[in-house]
């Protein structure tokens, strides 16, 4: 009955919608060639610039990505989408600011070990810092779960929702009062130094006070720990769905609630899990934020957090490679519009880009088309 | 007998009154309003600090034209309605002629309307906003003058210096368009840069909410520029320097008083350099006295608003003894052609009364901010 209904109603408008929507998708295809031209313009005229800003928006792309696994995550399973998560990203970098600032955690491998390789020093003191923040960040989001969301799990979605702008409001201004984090720029004091390379017939360390020579490509140790952090992140969190028994049950719970019930899941559990590790990782972003741009403040989460969301979206809100691949996408669009059109357009240039792709496929790159709907 | 001891009470209150009438011409009652609570308490108790040892040091002279200073401190918590409420108490219950203050502009600029139409000669040590000595139809205040410089004034300076202490000839700005103050000082630079002989490669803006400048830093690595014109607030600064480090750009930051912070990351902004009202490492002989005076009186360095502050008072008071009377009309007319030489440089006034006055640079070092210069106009 209800199909048919729906089939008379698309009947009746099919035709000016279809005109509508090839007007528009010809619109789009215009500004995709157009930006497409305005791109290849510049690779000709300087790769090595163009490379360059590829590369630094690979950087910010793949903290986007860390923070969007979260909100893909939390969405799957609960089809809550928790605004909170850009509030958990800044408590991680906060956490991680007052472990290197006050607690010095980043040289106890140093104090304890004299004699270790110092490579491997900054490697551990770093690791502890990340752990410790993601450690915090999971009992945070844990607890705003508890008292937030698991009351409202049978209340309509739009509830939870609001509920879930009311937490993200909360931790900025209580995070905003003087004794907490204050409303302050804090400069941020990185757990390792920092070293950069610079690519021109071959790969160089770029010395203190001399200027690279024109045409090179720079890249940083920082970079070089996004990248893995990142991936390696990835790979876990393919491991941990597609191979373990909680990822069998996260599926599960994501499917059908109450059958997975049924088949003895604890789901409440499960989705604190989810919950969890999308803190987790959200921590893990923070710190590596920070440490990528090193000036924080009570509200950095709002804009990184609301972009990661854009890009889960993009990519299709639920798929975890979507999510990644959506992060890649904002932040190629965000630091090649910054080159080639204008820094203040960046934000409304990388939004646009969600209207385009919810225009022409609602469900996002990896989405798959909803079967049913409530 | 009673009345014998009546007539010499009323005697000596004849004569006691006889006393203070004589003694009154003798006065010179000055007010300063500082914010002393409000929002920016320390501005206040700075401003109020360098203003009192000003008096203090006329008064150990033998005062101003033989008149004895007397001080009136009131507190105008750096908002509109406190501050004219202080500014008529002083002109019309104390019968001040002279105010030094506010601090905040948008404090200064309702008292500035008050003043003036009282005919009270009022200096400003720190508000920086043009319509403060300037009304809304481009007329000067006659009565109404400021010893800071205001903030275009900044750029010129800092474009002066680039181009004839470090010689550069290219120069690279960053500008948050949104903000009027980073605006005023880039546009000045940009103007005087250009006028002196140099090339401006790049003008790039951003937003105040941005953390990633990686694509405009790649095009001054692009550009490679003498110098980096980045005149906006020490958060900025320390989130753009750190950047540039990463991109192994070399050339030095340069900026304007947002950068005085003690937040400054001066480890990333290493090597930079910016405009600044004063410096207590500057090695002149004014400036080391008065360091010297001030720390012994109250215990601490000064900071640029209690050395505005002793400016504007010492100013004030030159004016007076240039004029030769107490009279605000002669004295008005003394500030107009004075030549004041004072702590944070040698101030003299353009026709709109902002001062034309030498600006301090400061250089950037891993170790602290360092007196640099003092580069005139």
């Amino acid at each position: 009955m209800q199909t048919i209904s729906q089939k008379q109603k698309s009947i009746h408008i099919v035709t000016p919608n279809s005109f509508l929507a090839w007007i528009g998708k010809f619109l789009l295809i215009l500004i995709a060639l157009f930006a497409l031209f305005v791109l290849a313009k510049n690779l000709i005229a300087k790769p090595s610039l163009f490379a360059q800003n590829v590369l630094d928006g690979l950087k910010l792309g793949f903290v986007y990505a860390l923070i969007a696994l979260g909100y893909t995550m939390v969405y799957g399973i609960v089809k809550l989408i928790n605004f909170a998560h850009g509030d958990v990203f800044m408590v991680g970098a906060f956490v991680s600011f007052f472990a290197v600032e006050f607690l010095g955690l980043h040289v106890w491998p140093l104090a304890v070990f004299p004699n270790i390789n110092p490579l491997l020093a900054n490697v551990l003191g770093t690791i502890t810092i990340i752990l410790l923040s993601m450690v915090i960040c999971v009992l945070l989001a844990i607890t705003i779960e508890r008292v937030a969301y698991k009351p409202l799990r049978d209340a309509p979605r739009i509830a939870a929702l609001i509920t879930a702008i009311g937490v993200s409001f909360f931790l900025e201004y209580f995070g905003l009062l003087e004794f907490v984090f204050s409303a302050r720029f804090i400069p941020y004091k990185r757990p390792f130094e920092e070293m950069t390379w610079y690519i021109k017939d071959g790969i160089h360390q770029v010395e203190a006070g001399v200027t690279t020579p024109p045409g090179s490509i720079t890249f940083s140790n920082i970079f070089v720990v996004i990248v893995i952090a990142t991936v390696l992140a990835q790979l876990f969190l393919q491991y941990l769905v597609r191979r373990t028994k909680i990822g069998i049950a996260m599926r599960a719970t994501s499917f059908d609630k109450p059958t997975a019930r049924l088949m003895g899941i604890n789901v409440d559990q499960v989705i604190s899990f989810t919950f969890g590790i999308g803190a987790a990782f959200a921590a893990l972003g923070g710190v590596l934020f920070a440490i990528a741009y090193p000036s924080i403040k009570t509200l950095m989460g709002v804009y990184p957090g609301l972009k990661a969301f854009v890009a889960a979206v993009l990519g299709g809100i639920g798929s975890i490679p979507g999510a990644f691949v959506g992060a890649l996408i904002m932040g190629q669009a965000e630091v090649l519009t910054s080159a080639y059109v204008s820094t203040p357009m960046r934000d409304a240039i990388a939004f646009s880009i969600l209207i385009i792709v919810l225009l022409i496929r609602p469900t996002g790159i990896f989405g798959e088309p909803e079967k049913e709907k409530a | 007998m009673k009345s014998l001891k009546i007539l010499s009470i009323l005697l000596i209150v004849a004569f006691l009154a006889a006393g203070c009438g004589a003694k009154a011409p003798a006065e010179l009652k000055v007010a300063v309003l500082a914010p002393l609570s409000g929002p920016v308490p320390t501005f206040g108790n700075s401003t109020r600090d360098g203003f009192l040892l000003a008096v203090e040091e006329w008064n150990a002279k033998g005062g101003v034209l033989g008149m004895t200073v007397v001080p009136v401190v009131e507190d105008s918590q750096c908002t509109p309605d406190p501050a004219v409420n202080a500014a008529n108490k002083v002109i019309n219950q104390d019968g001040v002629h002279y105010i030094i203050g506010e601090v905040c502009s948008k404090a200064s600029i309702p008292v500035s309307e008050i003043a003036n139409a009282a005919g009270v000669i009022q200096i400003s040590p720190t508000s920086t906003n043009p319509s403060v000595t300037v009304d809304a139809n481009g007329v000067t205040k006659g009565y109404i003058f400021r010893a800071c410089f205001i903030d275009p004034f900044q750029g010129l300076v800092g474009a002066k210096f680039a181009s004839e202490n470090l010689g550069a000839k290219t120069a690279f700005l960053m500008v948050d368009q949104a903000n009027d103050y980073v605006k005023g000082l880039a546009e000045a630079f940009k103007k005087s840069f250009t006028e002196l002989g140099g090339t401006i490669v790049g003008e790039e803006s951003y937003t105040a909410n941005d953390t990633d400048f990686s694509a405009i830093l790649a095009k001054v690595a692009d550009a490679n520029p003498d110098v980096i014109y980045l005149p906006d607030y020490y958060n900025i600064v320390n989130l753009a320097a750190k950047q540039a480090k990463e991109k192994g750009i070399t050339a030095p930051f340069m900026g304007g008083d947002g950068w005085d912070s003690s937040d400054l990351d001066v480890v990333a902004a290493a090597g930079g350099y910016f405009t600044n009202h004063y410096s207590a490492e500057d090695p002149r002989p004014e400036v080391q006295t008065f360091v010297a005076a001030y720390t012994a009186k109250y215990g601490s360095t000064p900071d640029a608003l209690a050395t505005l502050a002793y400016d504007a008072t010492n100013l004030m008071f030159q004016a007076i003894t240039e004029a030769g009377a107490d009279d605000t009309a002669k004295v008005k007319a003394a500030l107009e052609g004075i030549t004041f030489n004072g702590v944070s440089g040698t101030i003299k006034f353009d026709a709109s009364h902002n001062p034309i006055k030498s600006a301090t640079i400061l250089k950037v070092t891993a170790e602290g901010v360092k007196f640099e210069a003092v580069v005139n106009p």
